[in-house]
């Protein structure tokens, strides 16, 4: 049942900070966020931590628990021995603000550069017809709710900060791809994907896909397929020939 | 609160703010035409709609853009689109969304919702949505509790999700102006019109300050005031109550949605929404004697489109023409009163719920097909296989049907320049909403009044309302007020448990008046405590000072409700009264208005009676049938 957790967590702002040592009561059946809660309500009034749903739907509470990051909202204390100290640490690929709260200011410059969706005329009636199979392509990405932890683990710019002007990282790539399998889109953005988005510093290590609390398989089914893509729209002789006799992709590069 | 004493170029003791205001207040300061509180999905609606309409629109968010309580909606969007039924059309719509409120919704309110939906879910596919298909390609439509036809709009069971994003993505590519992390304090007047809003940013806690005659609140809810919920920490009554200090008023404060299915345990998780998409797509409500007891609780009023026995239920579910609804598809205030008595009738399940079992009807594929998150979410959170074992719920806090008054075609509190829409608007769903009305609601209503209040800036033309310097020196003083309180201050953490065990207690689902007056008196304590809240540490990013403003929100809109519950003398929708046990046809007249004498926090809440508006006659029809 109950017991005293003992928990260490960061405190700090941007000019440094120390892991804290706490004991904290918790219960039967609760999360790492419900310990976190408790201190917060009972020995540091001003500790701070983002969460929202506390369910695993919004993406706010991602934090490192003992060096690996995660949502501290669905990390459940019994996955520890009731022993162990459980380290709580800011997620280290963006800038701390306080204590367990950082600036991802990065994840949503990235997202004003990818041009919005233009879809094809209305049918007729006013509708539009799109087949299930086809959209569930868009749909395993469109899971993705914000939490960053494929951003904070990427390698590409998790210790190499001077790499996140030239890079937007698994989210975006997410992104890229979605649009780019949209039934009706009528955009190109290949060229965006490799130019400004970077597509082509990513090595493909999965480090994203493990990481992703909603199973989204990015490097697979979005990086890998992506990288196809914009490799044949540069090296594929027949769209290169397409190219040159005025028969183009009928969708309008941005 | 006059805690500082006020003398020219100031500044905080602890935060070397400068205090002073006016030209140079030393404040941050931005104009804009419309100011939007709130980046669900019924603020970025109103954010698209007033830029479209030629508008300088800024959003102002207390959370990250894109984290908003509309992320947690499950099941779907309501709109008569037909996809599925051909017969389903506005009118049909708008009588369920009637019945479903118990003929107390604001009419015109529910036609116009039932009557624009459409369009609004076919612009979400637009800008980039991608809604889960019928056989032709169609967006698919799938049952709830209420709605006579197949008619929610759905992704899975992430469905509000996939409405944030494509709202977010939608505004992100307008380039409208997100404020993130930004919490609205006050809004100002000049005279009896806007002129503007005052904010802290929750990274800094340095002060902003907008110069704007049109606000939107789209805040969403109160259901942070109750313990067991579904809403996050957000869901504070910032907007009913910033709206009752700038002299709107509030209706239908003691409709309060108690959601049938929250998760109950473990403990950690109690009050985590389980989707009624569960139901609508084949789950059935057990006690622990293994009974379908939903049977039991058909009400007189919709006797005729309930199945009465389990033969009948499940033949609905192959054969939709021939067969009436399954009662666990009845509208959520009866089916969690079913489920309370149950519990309280000692047939609950171990963990003081009941059963929700759709492992039996359904195979594992089907289930993490149209489930995928409420599959995840018991695996995850209570070692719970949903494809295999039934699940335990038991009824949660989850919406509040009253709002602010507003006017139904243009969303205009009785405040010139103030808006509202969505959850914190009143009126559209009576005593009761219907599920998936929600989502619709928002996009309905966001963009009529987006609309609306660019239209009314623009129609100032040159002559804007001004912020009076004095008040922004008593907002910020207001704000900090926590910090100056040095030693022996209460902990706003304590007084919001406090607050949410009396809400819980005394004002939940079943409330009689010994308990509502209790419950006053005890809100009127929090209260009096509350003015001596202090908090730790300095203004950076500290939830405690947080907490402490929002809570002076928690209280006041408490107090309306409790208000209101004493009053109406009657059971209706979300108001069940166990000394008044039926409808009563001359309360089902009258809505209760609520307001703030002065926009003084301190003082007692007004509450008068007015009649409901009159339907017209061709819409009266529609309920003879």
């Amino acid at each position: 049942m109950g017991y005293d957790l003992r928990l260490r967590v960061w405190r700090g702002d941007r000019s440094g900070g120390q892991l804290g040592d706490y004991s904290v009561p918790v219960e039967e059946g609760e999360v790492v966020l419900d310990a976190i809660h408790r201190l917060q309500a009972t020995q540091a009034g001003d500790l701070a931590v983002r969460w929202n749903c506390k369910a695993g739907k919004c993406g706010s509470c991602s934090a490192e628990i003992n060096g690996r990051p995660r949502l501290m909202c669905m990390t459940r204390l019994s996955d520890f021995e009731e022993s162990e100290t459980i380290t709580v640490t800011p997620v280290r690929t963006f800038p701390v603000i306080r204590d367990l709260v950082t600036d991802v200011s990065f994840n949503y410059e990235k997202a004003k550069q990818v041009p919005a969706v233009k879809l094809t005329p209305r049918d007729p009636d006013g509708k539009r017809r799109m087949m299930q199979v086809d959209v569930e392509r868009g749909q395993e990405f469109r899971k993705c709710i914000e939490c960053f932890l494929c951003q904070n683990v990427c390698h590409v710019v998790r210790d190499h900060e001077e790499n996140k002007e030239a890079f937007a990282g698994p989210r975006h790539f997410l992104r890229y791809a979605e649009l780019d399998m949209h039934p009706l889109d009528t955009h190109d953005r290949r060229k965006l994907a490799q130019d400004v988005a970077g597509l082509g510093m990513c090595n493909i290590t999965k480090c994203c896909t493990e990481v992703c609390p909603e199973g989204i398989h990015i490097t697979d089914n979005a990086i890998i397929p992506m990288k196809e893509r914009v490799v044949d729209r540069k090296f594929d002789p027949v769209t290169w020939l397409g190219s040159k006799i005025g028969r183009r992709d009928p969708r309008d590069e941005v | 609160m006059s805690h500082i004493s006020q003398q020219p170029d100031e500044r905080h003791p602890m935060t070397g703010n400068r205090m002073d205001s006016g030209d140079d207040t030393g404040f941050e300061r931005h104009e804009y035409d419309v100011v939007v509180i709130g980046a669900g999905g019924a603020g970025l609606r109103a954010a698209i709609a007033a830029h479209d309409a030629g508008a300088r629109v800024a959003i102002v968010c207390k959370s990250l853009l894109g984290k908003a309580h509309t992320v947690m909606a499950e099941g779907g969007i309501a709109a008569s689109m037909g996809n599925v039924y051909p017969d389903d059309n506005w009118r049909v719509h708008f009588r369920d969304t009637m019945r479903g409120g118990k003929m107390l919704n604001n009419w015109r309110m529910a036609q116009l919702h039932a009557q624009e939906a459409p369009e609004r879910v076919l612009e979400l596919e637009e800008w980039g949505a991608l809604f889960d298909r019928t056989p032709e390609g169609l967006i698919s439509q799938r049952d709830f509790g209420g709605h006579k036809y197949a008619r929610l709009a759905h992704v899975g069971d992430r469905t509000g999700l996939e409405m944030i994003r494509t709202l977010q993505q939608h505004a992100v590519s307008l380039g409208i102006d997100v404020f993130m992390e930004c919490t609205v304090t006050d809004i100002f007047k000049d005279g009896d019109a806007v002129a503007g809003a005052f904010a802290y940013w929750r990274e800094t806690g340095r002060f902003v300050v907008f110069d704007a005659p049109a606000v939107v609140l789209a805040t969403g809810g109160i259901g942070k005031s109750y313990q067991v919920t579904s809403n996050s920490w957000e869901y504070t009554g910032d907007g009913h109550a910033l709206a009752m200090k700038t002299g709107a008023s509030l209706i239908n404060m003691e409709f309060v949605q108690f959601h049938p299915t929250g998760m109950v345990w473990p403990p950690s998780v109690k009050g985590i929404l389980v989707t009624e998409s569960v139901r609508g797509d084949g789950g059935a409500l057990k006690n622990s004697e293994g009974n379908r007891f939903m049977f039991d609780y058909i009400p007189e009023y919709f006797k005729s489109e309930t199945a009465d026995s389990v033969e009948e239920a499940e033949g609905w579910y192959a054969d939709k023409k021939n067969n009436r609804r399954p009662p666990e598809l009845l509208p959520r205030d009866e089916v969690a009163r079913a489920i309370n008595s149950e519990i309280k009738a000692g047939r609950g399940s171990p963990h003081g719920g009941v059963f929700l079992d759709i492992a039996s009807r359904r195979d594992a594929d089907f289930i993490k097909r149209r489930l995928p998150s409420m599959y995840h979410q018991f695996k995850e959170l209570a070692d719970v296989d949903i494809t295999a074992e039934p699940m335990e719920v038991g009824p949660t806090c989850h919406y509040v049907m009253g709002g602010v008054e507003v006017d139904a075609d243009t969303e205009q509190s009785r405040v010139p320049g103030l808006y509202a829409a969505g959850e914190v608007a009143g009126g559209m769903h009576g005593s009761n909403r219907l599920g998936g009305n929600s989502l619709s609601d928002l996009l309905v209503f966001g963009r009529r009044a987006g609309e609306s209040a660019a239209a009314y800036v623009q129609g100032l033309k040159d002559v804007r309302p001004r912020i009076v310097a004095d008040d922004v020196r008593l907002a910020a003083r207001t704000a900090l007020a926590p910090f100056a309180i040095e030693n022996g201050g209460e902990n706003p953490y304590t007084i919001q448990k406090d607050l949410q065990d009396v809400m819980q207690r005394l004002v939940g689902i079943i409330r009689k008046a010994e308990e509502l007056e209790e419950s006053l008196e005890e809100i009127q304590k929090l209260k009096d405590r509350a003015t001596r809240l202090s908090v730790e540490g300095h203004r950076q990013y500290n939830p405690g000072w947080h907490l402490a403003i929002d809570l002076t929100n928690m209280l006041i809109v408490c107090e309306c409700i409790a208000k209101a519950a004493l009053e109406r003398k009657e059971s209706r929708g979300g108001h069940t009264r166990d000394d008044y046990p039926g409808p009563d046809d001359s309360w089902g007249q009258v809505n209760l208005v609520l307001t703030l004498a002065g926009g003084d926090y301190s003082a007692p809440v007004d509450l008068e009676h007015k009649p409901l508006p009159q339907m017209p006659d061709d819409l009266r029809e529609l309920f003879d049938q």
